[in-house]
């Protein structure tokens, strides 16, 4: 049938356009990227950091927070507190990138620097808004043992504010939350570094 | 010399290069095909007869719409379409079906997270129902399971119509959808779990991807082999847009999901360019290749401009493919690479006008036809929507604008009007067209075709006006820094609430559609003559040609 030349242009047309946006998107940012050197100021992330930022991912928490903050010349991220602009360098120990696309609630990249408290952590996971009134982030209760009687040796206790406070019910953290919260503290890149890509490779050599 | 600079020059080459072999297959011809390829779909003389197994066959408002005609179709003619459309009737049914499910479930969760978010001390008791999760059991059922199968299905079907020849290896197409849907419930049940790869888009464990690539393989598989056994000389422009969707898909997501391989920021260019590229070489050539199909094949009417349409097939997969990287402006990205993105993202002005422009030619102001047929008012409301969302999405790679809208509901808002706007009511205007040609029985309740339809298109309108203008709010208000954060949070409210209303008439919608659905399936309620086929042939004749295509396909 007509030589199936037809045949021919499309699988050849479709495969060479595919494979010049993988060349563009995949390939080459994988080349540029693979060299970028961790800022001697950030540490590789504990066991215990590391477990929760797998139970944030399985939480789902990147779909309403970005870890990116965006350059004070192009936007105003650093006067809300978020931090200077990330460069890739940031990232060197996140295997699975959660720069997130969503900010129902604030860019996280450095609330470990902005909010170093655990009590304020679980208290806030608990019920958010007895912490930040309006707040639309879900509770996350579920993540809590809430039983009468006193803790146990080892045990972490929240304490609510008094409006939220429940009387006879002690509220502790499972491991899960407690691991995530030790994640959300150590997400603190405020050290200075080079402004961009090409300089921290710079660096590397 | 700076690896940036090395790596503009190597882009701005390869692009030039890509415009020399464009030229070249110009003036060799490659989009010399003559207007007469558009007509490849109808019969010899065909054209000017409406088809449409969807519109109230008796009184056929729909030819009068579009004006009288003696066109006909010979006996050899139909009997090669009935046998066509016999050979997919239950490989296209399978899917058809298992989508129309995946529709109810992934609308179930997509309602349960919109109200969440305003609701948000609401469900809280247990960890798979979390916002988080929901909103993910939501995309993942709505992408692979409704949309993905969906146009699976549309294409399967369209295949031996465009090809006419009957389709070859069925039964790779079982084998598919089962591995396919019992790899996506296991994915989503995973999800739910908590066990996700991390990524938007690609949350689903890389175990259960394997078996997604293959079953996605083995659906595939019949377009090619029916392509070797095909009995027209040219291949029509939607055999060009479903045939690379499905060369393209499997390579997009079998390179995503290979485990340890990305990495930190490489991980999130790689993350849009396979979301981005999901929408533009997956579900929009689905989507386009069966807009070209169906709006000229009901209103009897040949594409206004078949060079036009090839044109922007090919734009498309140029500039789209590499879309990517906008979703990522002002992130810690190579400037380079973002820039390019912004950059395709405006040429893809280009195609989508040659789109606009071709559809609306088609239908050349035939309102009436477009009323009279279910069919085309789905494909063509959602033709339109497919140009608003395209220039929408031009737009929002502007940098000036994407710092107000990125970040913010705008954004899912746009990302619906392509899905749902588009995608979605395009399947749903063909499902409207094929399910009777498979069942050989009528809707049995125009009716319900019509609430679904209003509900759907007005309850889409209150959930898009409602979220883009809550997004845009919600940008403005976080890029004013004088204003404290928790403003760009309660601007949204109302819109978030507005967005759980229309949200609500368009699940109404679906279950309504589903019920009729069943009931089709079930072959509810007397059989109406003349047969659906085509209305003004004698019935002998049909049944002639239906007893051939049965022996056909027991042999």
């Amino acid at each position: 049938m007509a030589g199936h030349i037809d045949e021919k242009k499309l699988f050849t047309g479709a495969l060479v356009i595919i494979a010049f946006a993988t060349l563009a998107l995949v390939v080459m940012p994988y080349v540029q990227l693979k060299n970028v050197q961790a800022p001697a100021e950030l540490k590789p992330y504990t066991d215990q950091q590391a477990h929760g930022r797998k139970v944030y991912m399985s939480m789902g928490c990147v779909y309403c927070h970005s870890q990116q903050p965006r350059d004070a010349k192009y936007a105003p991220d650093d006067k809300r507190g978020w931090g200077r602009a990330s460069t890739a360098a940031d990232y060197a120990y996140d295997k699975v990138h959660l720069l997130g696309t969503m900010r129902t609630g604030p860019d996280l990249l450095n609330i470990g620097a902005r909010q170093p408290s655990q009590d304020w952590h679980l208290g806030h996971l608990y019920q958010p808004r007895a912490y930040t009134p309006g707040s639309i982030m879900p509770a996350y209760p579920f993540m809590f043992v809430e039983r009468k009687g006193p803790a146990k040796d080892g045990e972490v206790v929240i304490n609510l504010p008094p409006a939220y406070a429940k009387p006879g019910v002690t509220i502790v953290a499972t491991r899960d939350t407690l691991d995530l919260v030790e994640y959300l503290k150590a997400l603190d890149r405020t050290y200075p570094i080079k402004k961009t890509i090409e300089q921290s490779l710079e660096k590397a050599k | 010399m700076d690896g940036t600079a090395l790596i503009l020059l190597l882009t701005f080459l390869v692009s030039v290069t890509g415009l020399l072999v464009f030229i070249w297959s110009m003036s060799n011809g490659f989009f010399n095909t003559k207007q007469s390829a558009s007509h490849i779909i109808f019969g010899q003389n065909e054209i000017g007869l409406v088809e449409d197994p969807a519109s109230n066959q008796t009184n056929n408002e729909l030819q009068e719409a579009a004006g009288e005609t003696d066109a006909s179709l010979t006996q050899k003619e139909l009997s090669d379409r009935l046998i066509a459309d016999k050979s997919t009737a239950l490989p296209t049914f399978v899917c058809l079906l298992t989508a129309m499910c995946w529709l109810i479930v992934g609308s179930a969760a997509a309602i349960i997270a919109s109200i969440k978010l305003h609701e948000p001390d609401w469900l809280v008791s247990q960890a798979w129902l979390t916002f988080g999760r929901m909103r993910s059991i939501h995309l993942n059922s709505v992408i692979y399971g409704w949309a993905s199968m969906a146009g699976v299905g549309v294409s399967l079907w369209l295949i031996p119509r465009l090809l006419k020849t009957p389709l070859v290896g069925a039964k790779f197409v079982y084998w598919g959808a089962i591995i396919w849907h019992v790899a996506l419930m296991c994915g989503v049940a995973a999800i739910g779990a908590g066990y996700t790869d991390g990524m938007e888009w690609l949350e689903m464990p890389w175990q259960v991807d394997i078996f997604i690539v293959l079953g996605g393989a083995l659906m595939g598989l019949p377009l090619f082999l029916t392509l070797a056994n095909r009995k027209v000389d040219h291949l029509y422009v939607s055999v060009w847009y479903i045939g690379a969707a499905l060369i393209w898909f499997p390579i997009l997501f079998f390179i995503a999901n290979i485990p340890d391989l990305h990495f930190g920021v490489q991980g999130a260019a790689m993350n849009w360019w396979y979301g981005h590229n999901a929408l533009g070489l997956w579900f929009t050539p689905i989507g386009l290749g069966a807009a070209y199909y169906f709006i000229p094949k009901v209103l009897g009417r040949p594409i206004y401009s078949y060079n036009l349409s090839l044109l922007g097939f090919w734009c498309l997969a140029f500039f789209y493919s590499q879309v990517g990287g906008h979703h990522l402006i002002g992130g810690p990205l190579p400037t380079w690479m973002v820039t390019l993105s912004i950059v395709q993202s405006m040429m893809m002005i280009i195609p989508v006008f040659a789109v606009a422009v071709n559809h609306h030619m088609t239908v050349g102001g035939n309102i009436k036809a477009v009323i009279h047929s279910p069919t085309l008012r789905f494909i063509v409301l959602g033709s339109m929507l497919y140009v608003a969302a395209s220039v929408q999405g031009s737009l929002e790679a502007l940098r000036s604008v994407n710092v107000i809208t990125h970040f913010t509901h705008y954004t899912v808002a746009h990302a619906h009007l392509g899905m749902y706007g588009f995608f979605t009511l395009v399947m749903f205007g063909s499902i409207y067209f094929i399910m009777p040609r498979i069942v050989d029985w009528e809707w049995p309740h125009p009716w319900m075709i019509s609430a679904h339809f209003w509900l759907v298109a007005l309850g889409f309108a209150v959930y898009f006006i409602g979220l883009t203008t809550g997004g845009w709010l919600q940008g403005v208000a976080m890029v004013d820094a004088t204003k404290p954060f928790m403003d760009s949070v309660a601007v949204t409210l109302p819109y978030l609430k507005s967005r759980s209303v229309g949200g609500g008439l368009m699940v109404l919608g679906h279950l309504i559609f589903m019920i009729h659905f069943i009931l089709i399936s079930l072959r509810y309620g007397t059989k109406k003559e003349p047969a659906l086929l085509i209305p003004i042939v004698n019935i002998p004749f049909v049944k002639e040609a239906k007893v051939a295509a049965t022996e056909l396909n027991r042999g």
